[in-house]
């Protein structure tokens, strides 16, 4: 298949492109849901990501925080910010973060005005923002310019076997055509962690890869059972004919083909070494990965599944492929590009690869995901320990 | 004949079965990955979609290959066409 040299893309004043035109109303804590709800109904055509934190957190966790909620509106999916806090200083530093991407941002804060008062001028400032996005047009954008993340869930065997090798198929025709990739999951390639090492592209992101990996590997024996309580592999794993997570880890790790990783990112840090491929530090809870990967400014994500993982992110959209014929047949609203014939030996892996790159750009170009159609929006944010 | 089962690794003591299901004693036609070769094999279990079948008999602290590597050590001896899982392999890592 000839690959597309374009899609159609939203350009954003500083040079990114997204795949998106939304307008968020972000709370920078959890108290603060409530307003932004009330704003997001008012005004059509604008979103609310609310979530559970974003209170009394300090440290390194607090840092991810605000990474977290800047990248979100940074990520060129969004074209426009309204963000609402209880206090007025964290709302700003997050307000002014997002100011330097030069799209529309503006910032309220709740004390001493109180939720109906904030709601009436959040309101009318989102009003504006929706108003004015509503006329940005899409435009012919290089493929380069797509960023795209991986994540698998529900992965079973056939999720090695086919669909996650068909995510690998696309990274090796799409890496040389210079866009940005990123892959996680660090708990869930324990296993083949040093198979993954030996793909770092320099000694150095190899040796920051195993770094990081130790470090999560410490924490989960110490916080560990006896086992890991059904959660690695899951259930549904196991269901599905997956035994150990050392099988698991060889399965998710095809999602990569032949790549090698140029750096080693923390949770939601934007990529600064070009396009090629990036391993992040998350966890392998989908949503959670996924929330930190948009925060890095990726903006479309290819979820292959075995037994059928639902996840959707509300701001970058996610593409599904399974190679399980019998969660096409149970769960096919979910799933955006069937490649269960590999099994039957009717496709090959390159043929997959090309239908899924057709699907990709499909949806780069303004066609709903799944995922996007039924209403999934998860935003997760990740906590790394208890606030003070 | 149409492929019952998936090996991805010459190396590998155990393949995936990848239609509905197999039944005993049924004669299975398995593909190779790797190498594009064709192997066959009788089933001794039933064994659905997506779970593993021993290729070899496999004894107690053997290791279990997929991928051309590690997977988890065998706890429970298994013979050739049963079926591999939970019940007789664990991990070698938590």
């Amino acid at each position: 298949m000839k690959i597309p040299k374009s899609f159609l893309g939203y350009k954003r004043e500083n040079g990114r492109v997204g795949t998106r035109n939304h307008v968020i109303i972000l709370p920078v804590d959890d108290i603060s849901n409530a307003c932004a709800e009330s704003v997001a109904n008012n005004i059509k055509g604008t979103i609310a990501l609310p979530h559970s934190y974003g209170r009394l957190q300090f440290g390194a966790d607090l840092d991810l925080h605000f990474r977290t909620m800047i990248g979100t509106g940074k990520n060129p999916n969004v074209a426009a910010v309204i963000v609402i806090g209880i206090e007025p200083k964290w709302t700003k530093r997050i307000v002014d973060a997002i100011a330097k991407t030069g799209k529309p941002v503006e910032g309220f804060h709740i004390e001493r005005t109180g939720d109906i008062g904030t709601v009436m001028k959040a309101s009318k400032k989102a009003q504006e923002f929706a108003m004015w996005a509503s006329e940005k047009q899409r435009e012919e954008c290089p493929l380069s310019d797509l960023w795209i993340s991986v994540k698998c869930g529900e992965s079973d065997t056939t999720s090695g076997l086919a669909a996650n090798p068909t995510v690998g198929n696309l990274m090796d025709k799409l890496e040389p055509l210079g866009v940005h990739l990123c892959f996680g999951e660090t708990s869930e390639l324990t296993g083949a962690e040093k198979v993954c090492a030996t793909r770092g592209a320099t000694p150095e992101a190899s040796e920051k890869f195993m770094k990081t990996w130790n470090s999560y590997n410490d924490f989960i024996l110490k916080e560990a059972t006896d086992d890991l309580s059904e959660s690695q592999p899951t259930a549904g794993n196991i269901a599905g004919g997956l035994t150990t997570i050392e099988e698991k880890a060889f399965g998710n790790f095809q999602k990569i083909g032949s790549c090698k990783f140029i750096d080693v990112l923390e949770p939601a840090e934007e990529p600064t070494k070009g396009k090629g491929l990036y391993f992040m530090d998350t966890s392998s809870a989908a949503a959670e990965c996924i929330t930190l990967q948009a925060a890095a400014g990726f903006n479309i994500h290819l979820f292959p599944t075995g037994q059928g993982n639902i996840v959707g992110n509300p701001i970058e959209p996610v593409v599904k492929l399974t190679a399980n014929p019998l969660t096409v047949k149970s769960m096919g609203e979910h799933i955006d590009c069937d490649v269960s014939k590999i099994l039957s030996r009717e496709m090959n892996m390159s043929q997959a690869g090309d239908e899924l790159i057709k699907s990709m750009i499909k949806v780069a170009n303004g066609r709903l995901t799944c995922a996007e159609a039924l209403g999934h929006k998860e935003f997760v944010m990740t906590k790394l320990y208890r606030s003070a | 004949m149409a492929t019952d089962i998936i090996i991805h690794d010459e190396k590998d003591n155990v393949g995936v079965v990848v239609i509905d299901k197999i039944t005993p004693k049924q004669d299975c036609s398995c593909w190779i990955m790797e190498n594009d070769k064709t192997v066959k094999i009788q089933s001794v279990d039933e064994i659905q979609l997506g779970h593993k079948i021993a290729m070899v008999d496999l004894n107690e602290g053997d290791t279990i290959l997929k991928y051309g590597h590690d997977i988890g050590k065998v706890v429970k001896s298994i013979k050739k066409g049963e079926h591999v899982h939970v019940q007789n392999v664990k991990t070698k890592k938590w």
